[in-house]
């Protein structure tokens, strides 16, 4: 369920509006590179070309797999929200791109979501969910054995977190700028068994989903790029590496593909700190407390509860502190955002001489 | 779209809300909006009138009221939720047909279920009064990223063809006597996910090696461009500029 209009005030319906341009920004330059570089080399140019079908095209599937129905039990059922399984599949950039234009189609065409809050669901839903689940991924896929049951095992536990990490992200969004003033243990608790289990059920189908196209085109799976082995021969009944590229390739990949972690990373820590500090410094006591308490150690939200009040700040008594903190949070997530497209603009920097090379890694 | 039929969400008219350029209307709605969002709530009569100003942009546009209360039950899961909020929100009690209820409470769920309300009626106008294509027109002329207004334009274009290779999977799981029926049954449906993936990812390539055969080098021609006049402007200005006035009296009174 998307927020819609009128949950979360104007002010901070803006600020995420600006944080979600911000992170479109970035993704559109990242997600040339992200498609560029994927199974055949491009055609002339650069690669760029190949962006806008293929993310398209990876949109509208995410826009139909929303609508494959996944029975739980007793005639309830449940469907994939799918940024964890986008972010694996094409690439953290990619997947932002494609679950904005989808939250985007779905708020213009079929109301679902309102206007204002765009800037809320693309923040909450494309762009944490994404890099959660993405940095996650990565993370496990490095320290886990090069096989493909960790990769599965780690799109599991990636996209079980996404969901959770979502919801905080929600929660935290809501205590600054939510209008309504619902006890948030209240919700928590009445919501927990509900959101544990969507968020068991969205892990278990992306793990499925990730290992089912592992299994046919490997290479086509982003996140798993790296762990393809190299081509061997059989030459005289001994395997010897085959005499082309492949060899090399996994190298750069490897470690362009690091780097796009910590810058995904570091983003995400950022943003998340700038909400942070925006919600501290609007409510300066006991109110960060429940957030730990409450919001954090539970981790039960999920996308569905975006559309639940899950704070009870009550208006009365923080409106005061809000207005006087609002203005420091406005500063502090603006100067964020600088930050992170600073950093992310210094790391594609010094990357781009190395890029031609790294191009031509390809399907293995 | 692009074949001349148009999305099941259009409704085909020549009202003067259909003739304006679609940017202009996207404009309007999202200010619309934004001054709903921004009212006190406390200013009920705001509200109505804005109800009122709703109403009228439908009738010049010739959306009769059956279609577009159809279009508001995307609104019935956040309605379910609002109707909770009375009882789950403490503070002050009051006495509603013998059930205690609270007062913060029903504001909450007022707040919420009229602006959510009001939002979705002016998206469902929009959609309803906008071809698909001008909309993606649309939202190229507000200078939204080209790539993004392309891959949308993607998304929506083969929107229809992914969703159809979905159901003739289900045709075929189906035909095979397959029924999904619990958690067991999880790791087909996970396979069809992955396989409608592969091909969707497939599709992607051919169209783009297709279109580069044709000559596409990253952007599109624009073939007719969308251009607003003045007075079209200010048609388009009339509903979030009445609405502004009502959001300054419900601000002051």
């Amino acid at each position: 369920m998307h927020v819609p209009d009128g949950f979360i005030n104007a002010p901070v319906s803006a600020v995420a509006g600006v944080v979600a341009a911000g992170a479109v920004a970035v993704s559109l330059r990242g997600a040339r590179r992200e498609l560029g570089g994927a199974s055949r080399p491009g055609g002339p140019g650069s690669g760029g070309e190949r962006t806008a079908p293929l993310a398209g095209l990876v949109a509208a599937f995410i826009f139909a797999v929303q609508m494959l129905n996944f029975p739980v039990a007793a005639g309830t059922s449940g469907h994939l929200l799918g940024g964890a399984l986008a972010a694996i599949l094409v690439g953290p950039c990619t997947g932002v791109l494609c679950i904005t234009v989808v939250l985007l189609m779905q708020g213009i065409l079929f109301a679902d979501g309102g206007l204002t809050a765009l800037g809320v669901n693309i923040t909450v839903m494309g762009v944490v969910t994404t890099v959660v689940a993405y940095a996650l991924f990565r993370g496990l896929t490095r320290v886990l054995p090069r096989t493909r049951r960790s990769t599965t095992a780690a799109a599991f536990v990636a996209a079980l977190v996404s969901v959770p990490a979502a919801a905080v992200a929600f929660t935290l969004i809501y205590a600054i700028g939510g209008t309504t003033d619902v006890p948030i243990g209240k919700v928590l608790t009445a919501m927990a068994g509900v959101h544990v289990l969507i968020g068991i059920g969205e892990a278990a189908i992306t793990a499925l989903t990730v290992g089912a196209v592992i299994a046919v085109r490997p290479d086509l799976v982003y996140g798993a790029r790296g762990s393809a082995t190299p081509l061997k021969l059989r030459v005289d009944g001994e395997l010897v590496d085959a005499p082309a590229s492949p060899a090399p390739s996994p190298a750069p990949a490897a470690t362009r593909s690091a780097r796009t972690v910590w810058a995904t990373g570091l983003a995400a820590a950022l943003v998340l700190a700038g909400v942070v500090s925006f919600y501290a410094s609007a409510n300066p006591d006991g109110l960060e407390k429940v957030a730990a308490d409450k919001g954090i150690d539970e981790k039960v939200q999920e996308h569905d509860a975006a559309g639940s009040p899950l704070a009870d700040y009550g208006v009365k008594d923080i409106s005061d502190a809000r207005l006087s903190g609002g203005l420091a949070g406005v500063i502090g997530v603006g100067a964020t955002v600088v930050v992170g497209s600073g950093v992310f603009w210094a790391v594609r920097r010094r990357r781009t001489p190395q890029e031609p090379a790294s191009r031509t890694t390809g399907s293995v | 779209m692009g074949s001349g039929h148009a999305h099941r969400l259009y409704r085909h008219g020549h009202s003067p809300v259909h003739a304006l350029p679609p940017h202009c209307k996207l404009a309007a709605v999202l200010c619309f909006v934004v001054v709903v969002v921004s009212t006190p709530r406390e200013a009920v009569w705001a509200f109505a009138l804005y109800a009122l100003l709703i109403a009228a942009v439908a009738a010049v546009a010739r959306i009769p009221p059956g279609f577009l209360l159809k279009r508001l039950a995307i609104e019935v899961p956040f309605v379910a939720f609002a109707v909770l909020m009375p009882f789950v929100v403490p503070g002050e009690q009051a006495e509603l047909l013998g059930v205690p209820v609270s007062v913060p409470g029903l504001w909450g769920a007022w707040n919420v279920l009229a602006k959510g309300t009001l939002g979705v009626a002016a998206s469902v106008i929009l959609a309803s009064t906008t071809e698909l294509r001008a909309l993606l027109l649309g939202l190229q002329r507000l200078k939204l990223p080209p790539l993004l207004v392309q891959i949308a334009a993607f998304m929506i274009r083969y929107g229809d063809v992914v969703t159809d290779e979905l159901r003739r999977m289900s045709v075929a799981r189906r035909s095979r006597g397959f029924e999904a029926r619990g958690v067991r049954h999880w790791g087909v449906l996970a396979r069809t996910a992955g396989a409608l993936f592969i091909r969707s990812y497939e599709r992607g390539e051919r169209v783009h090696l297709a279109m580069v055969s044709r000559g596409y080098t990253g952007t599109m021609p624009v073939t007719d461009e969308v251009t607003a006049s003045r007075a079209q402007w200010a048609h388009a200005a009339a509903l979030p500029a009445l609405a502004l006035v009502v959001c300054l009296l419900g601000w002051t009174l």
